[in-house]
């Protein structure tokens, strides 16, 4: 599960490509679900990729003192979800990158995204920018022990926090899929995931009111090809999460080996399973509404317990 | 005679000649000359490290030097790398102090006293028995003491944290002091050598009191919490290139103590002791770096910072102990070593911080992030460094203490399965208060940067802010070059650190492959490549930008900022440091008990229309409050007491002494 194997090699382009052509039409796929269950009509799957046709067309503005900074974030905000998309094991187990970055890295990887666009919302000077990236780096800030915790507890059992190991591992053990550890540490990721990616009911992607703004808060300044980057960015990391927590726990389908055959099966499979997430996560947010920020601390600590009760879990369930 | 012993002959040799000129030379002349000649005294210091890492070992006994005890040296591994640290602190910061000017910073007691500071911080690692280690460790104290009230003539608050650090560095030395004469009261002599040979003979109390007392000692200079008081006070009243020493060197010698008594005199003081060590990093770590979050004092922030950083050195320390007393030695030698490289990453990226707090202090008069703001367009360099030596302080990829923070996760994640329930329940709260402090870095240093040095500046003089003089852009890109080789290239330097580890007798050697683009661990699995990581983010982002270029085509141009359409915005409606972390406060009000203030004021003609709105806050230390206070007022209750048993009458104190020598007759005939 090392080196520079063709299978490997082509199987982490396949990853790249899939993420990004992928992604927004998964956005689409979810804002469609949510249209139908709210009695709308849609704007059809494919309307986050002509969104973003249309932005690149746009003219690029920068606006008035800002720094090198804010014209930087968006293009490390996509560069560092390239780089997971690269890492992960979504079709392939076999990634020459495998050994660059483990789990911890990749979280880490995620953050220095979400960081960068903080910055850019800083830099801008203005309330919006400020507000947006100080409620940002909170949730963040918040987040990060549910989520080392439940990798710790994923890896406990395979004594490696590298993704192809701890993917391998559950293939070759069926049954550790329906284990109280996994199930506790799924919810956990799931929770966290949803902060992190911006979801109901932590913040609202559809929103532009100030008072529950997180996200669109930070990216207020962005226009044009920039704002493209934001928007495409944000798609890939809800992809590259529900596709990290798809395969994490149920793994079957990913090409293992050195045949280049099962990539084919690899990217029907993992379509088929970020598509399900999603869909299930965009019919699930239909019925929440947004919390309050300051609540936003307590579903999080609700989902570092299960993640500690995962640890313990694993432990003593051993 | 070995390379490292010829090196740090010089390193005192010059830096006792940089302390004699510093008293005779003019004070026009006198910072380049001390400047450069303890630079060299540095430089010195660092081949000896390094020099000595590598296994050039020796040791010197100087009977002659001392009356009662004598001094003796020796250099091994483990205090090889700290000395390497001092000397490579000590590099940045004397060349940054030759262009640094301040109030009494020219003045021939505080020249005299850096190179002093920097020499006595050599000794300490080298130290080779208790005469000597106490000997250098209290001419380091008092020489950083010096330094410390170096302004005390213009600001007020310098004397006052001069006099708390002076107490506790005093109070600290004291603990260090019990613990170590207990030690060598069961040792033929207070040599380190027989001090190990006698260990094995320590009956567990002695062994408790000798590692208590020390561990108490030490942790106060490590700015442990509940003995961090004085670190939060001292660091930022004192000159910025003094603090990177204390901050970046100094404080981390307590982390140098406690490996060196815990593991190498004592060899294991039994796993209780360590959890306690681990308990105390990880309290200090979230702690610190929660008090760091809210604080908008750019110096006080990274000073607290410190407190973090000590912590997961403690954790990693404190969880190799637990390891090597299980049995468990290649996750011992992991978790030490990651303790030991955040030494080493820590040193370099602190050193820039407060370096680049210091230009920023010298550039605009104030250290307060809510009146900063601005700097890029002023200070572009100072600006750049302290965005790198901020991405090196949060644990990010590809930063300096994402690799020290990876190693120490997983020797914790590794070691649930190693040892009993004891480890079972203590490594997930550790990985949960590691990674709470890693989340919570990245807040405090998005706010530290983002608020301090971009957007709009917040004052007349952030806006007038001009880059500093090249001596210190130097200092600053030197320990920025530091961060970046160690963050690019860990695994060059962890054989080194691995040698350390053996010579702390803790565990395995090497904890990682020797190859110089990525780290494999030994006996456990994990691999990371920080060098690859780095290249494939770049090679992504050209990526990004070469597709950007082909697709979108059309001429940019600039715009105002959008302002809702009610005029244009001014630096009074930004997000200042201060409402950035308000989330965080608020969040974590009941640990940090925030002291809030609002008053409203009306309007006269209707209790409806509001005026005006002050919104005051001030984070007063809870442990401060809870802990110290009390002490303090009980101390000054029993002098108040005391008082009263002296009011001046001569035939009193006559009494006294007739009672008291009446007494003492009284009770040797009662009991012989």
């Amino acid at each position: 599960m090392s080196g520079w194997t063709p299978a490997g090699v082509l199987g982490a382009g396949l990853q790249v490509a899939m993420v990004v052509a992928g992604a927004p039409l998964l956005l689409g796929a979810m804002r469609q679900v949510r249209a139908r269950l709210e009695g709308r009509a849609g704007a059809g799957i494919g309307q986050p990729w002509r969104d973003l046709r249309k932005l690149t067309r746009k003219e690029p503005i920068r606006p008035r003192g800002t720094t090198e900074v804010f014209r930087a974030a968006p293009v490390l905000l996509v560069a560092t979800t390239l780089v997971v998309a690269a890492v992960g094991p979504f079709l392939t187990t076999s990634s020459p990158l495998d050994r660059v970055a483990d789990l911890f890295a990749v979280v880490a990887l995620l953050t220095l995204g979400t960081v960068a666009l903080a910055l850019a919302g800083l830099d801008t000077g203005t309330a919006f920018g400020g507000m947006g990236a100080s409620r940002e780096m909170t949730i963040a800030a918040l987040v990060e022990p549910t989520l080392l915790v439940a990798i710790f507890a994923l890896s406990v059992r395979v004594g490696s926090t590298n993704l192809g190991a701890i993917v391998t591992s559950t293939l070759h053990d069926p049954g550790r899929v329906i284990s109280p550890v996994s199930l506790l540490a799924a919810v956990a990721l799931l929770v966290a995931i949803t902060a992190e990616t911006g979801r109901l009911p932590v913040d609202n992607p559809a929103t532009h009111l100030e008072l529950t703004m997180v996200h669109e808060a930070m990216v207020l300044e962005y226009a044009g090809p920039d704002l493209a980057l934001v928007e495409l960015a944000s798609a890939m990391r809800l992809a590259v999460f529900l596709g990290l927590l798809a395969n994490l726990f149920v793994p079957w389908g990913i090409a293992t080996g050195a045949g280049v055959a099962a990539l084919l099966p690899a990217m029907v499979a993992f379509a088929g399973k970020v598509t399900l997430l999603g869909v299930a996560l965009a019919a699930g947010e239909v019925f929440l509404a947004k919390l309050r920020l300051f609540r936003v601390p307590e579903l999080l600590a609700g989902s570092f317990v299960l993640a500690l009760l995962a640890v313990a879990a694993s432990f003593f369930l051993a | 005679m070995s390379v490292a012993a010829a090196a740090m002959g010089l390193a005192m040799a010059v830096a006792a000649v940089a302390a004699v000129a510093a008293v005779i030379t003019p004070a026009s002349r006198r910072q380049p000359v001390v400047g450069v000649a303890t630079a060299v005294a540095g430089a010195a210091g660092l081949v000896s490290g390094v020099a000595a890492m590598a296994g050039s070992g020796y040791s010197v006994a100087l009977p002659w030097l001392l009356p009662l005890s004598g001094l003796a040296f020796a250099i091994d591994p483990l205090g090889g790398l700290f000395v390497a640290v001092v000397g490579g602190v000590a590099v940045v910061t004397a060349v940054y102090g030759i262009g640094y000017r301040g109030h009494g910073l020219g003045s021939r007691a505080v020249q005299a006293s850096f190179p002093l500071f920097i020499g006595a911080m050599l000794l300490v690692p080298a130290a080779a028995s208790a005469g000597t280690f106490l000997v250098c460790w209290e001419l380091m104290s008092l020489a950083s003491l010096v330094l410390v009230v170096t302004e005390h003539r213009h600001q007020p608050r310098v004397a006052q944290a001069g006099l708390w650090y002076a107490v506790m560095s005093q109070l600290g030395l004291v603990a260090i002091l019990i613990g170590l004469l207990v030690f060598a009261a069961h040792a033929p002599d207070d040599g380190f050598g027989s001090l190990r040979a006698a260990a094995e003979q320590l009956p567990p109390a002695a062994r408790g009191v000798v590692f208590g007392a020390t561990l108490a000692g030490f942790a106060a200079k490590a700015g442990i919490v509940p003995l961090h008081a004085w670190l939060p006070r001292a660091h930022p009243e004192a000159p910025s290139h003094v603090s990177a020493l204390m901050s970046a060197a100094m404080v981390s010698l307590g982390g140098y103590g406690i490996v060196r008594v815990g593991f190498d005199l004592l060899g294991d003081p039994g796993r209780w002791w360590w959890l306690l060590v681990l308990a105390l990093g990880a309290g200090s770590a979230v702690y610190g770096i929660l008090q760091a979050a809210v604080h908008t004092d750019l110096k006080r922030l990274l000073a607290y910072s410190t407190t973090e950083n000590m912590g997961l050195v403690l954790v990693g320390i404190g969880a190799a102990g637990m390891f090597a007393s299980a049995g468990a030695r290649v996750l011992a030698g992991l978790a030490l070593a990651a303790a030991l490289l955040h030494v080493i990453n820590h040193a370099a990226f602190k050193a820039l911080l407060f370096l680049a707090a210091g230009s920023v202090l010298r550039a605009t008069g104030t250290r307060d992030l809510d009146a900063l703001g601005g700097l890029r367009s002023g200070m572009p360099v100072t600006t750049a460094l302290f965005g790198i030596g901020a991405l090196a302080a949060s644990a990010l990829p590809p930063g300096t203490a994402f690799v020290s923070e990876w190693l120490l996760l997983q020797s914790l994640v590794h070691g649930l399965p190693a040892a009993g329930t004891a480890t079972a329940v203590t490594m997930p709260v550790a990985v949960a208060a590691v990674a709470l402090t890693a989340g919570l870095a990245v807040a405090t240093f998005v706010k530290a940067f983002g608020v301090g040095f971009l957007a709009k500046a917040r004052s007349p003089a952030a806006a007038a802010a001009t880059e500093s003089p090249p001596t210190m852009l130097a200092g600053m890109a030197a320990a920025a070059a530091a961060c970046a080789g160690l963050a690019l290239l860990p695994a060059l330097l962890l054989p080194a650190v691995g040698h350390a580890v053996a010579a702390a007798d803790a565990g395995a050697a090497d904890p990682a492959v020797r190859s110089a683009v990525s780290l494999r661990l030994v006996g456990v699995a994990g691999s990371l490549s920080p060098l690859l990581l780095a290249t494939a983010l770049l090679a992504a982002a050209a990526a990004v930008l070469i597709t950007v270029r082909l697709v979108a085509r059309r001429a940019g141009r600039v715009a105002p900022l959008w302002d809702c359409g009610g005029g244009p915005l001014t630096a009074r409606m930004e997000y200042t440091a201060t409402s950035f972390a308000e989330p965080l406060q608020r969040v974590f009000d009941d640990v940090l008990r925030p002291e809030l203030d609002v008053d409203v004021s009306h309007h006269a003609e209707s209790r409806y229309l509001v005026a005006a709105v002050e919104y005051r806050r001030r984070v007063p230390d809870p442990i401060e409050q809870r802990l110290y206070r009390p002490v303090l007022a009980a101390v000054a209750w029993w002098g108040s007491a005391g008082r009263r048993l002296a009011p001046g009458s001569v035939h009193r104190y006559l009494g006294y002494g007739f009672y008291g020598v009446t007494a003492l007759l009284v009770v040797l005939a009662v009991t012989r």
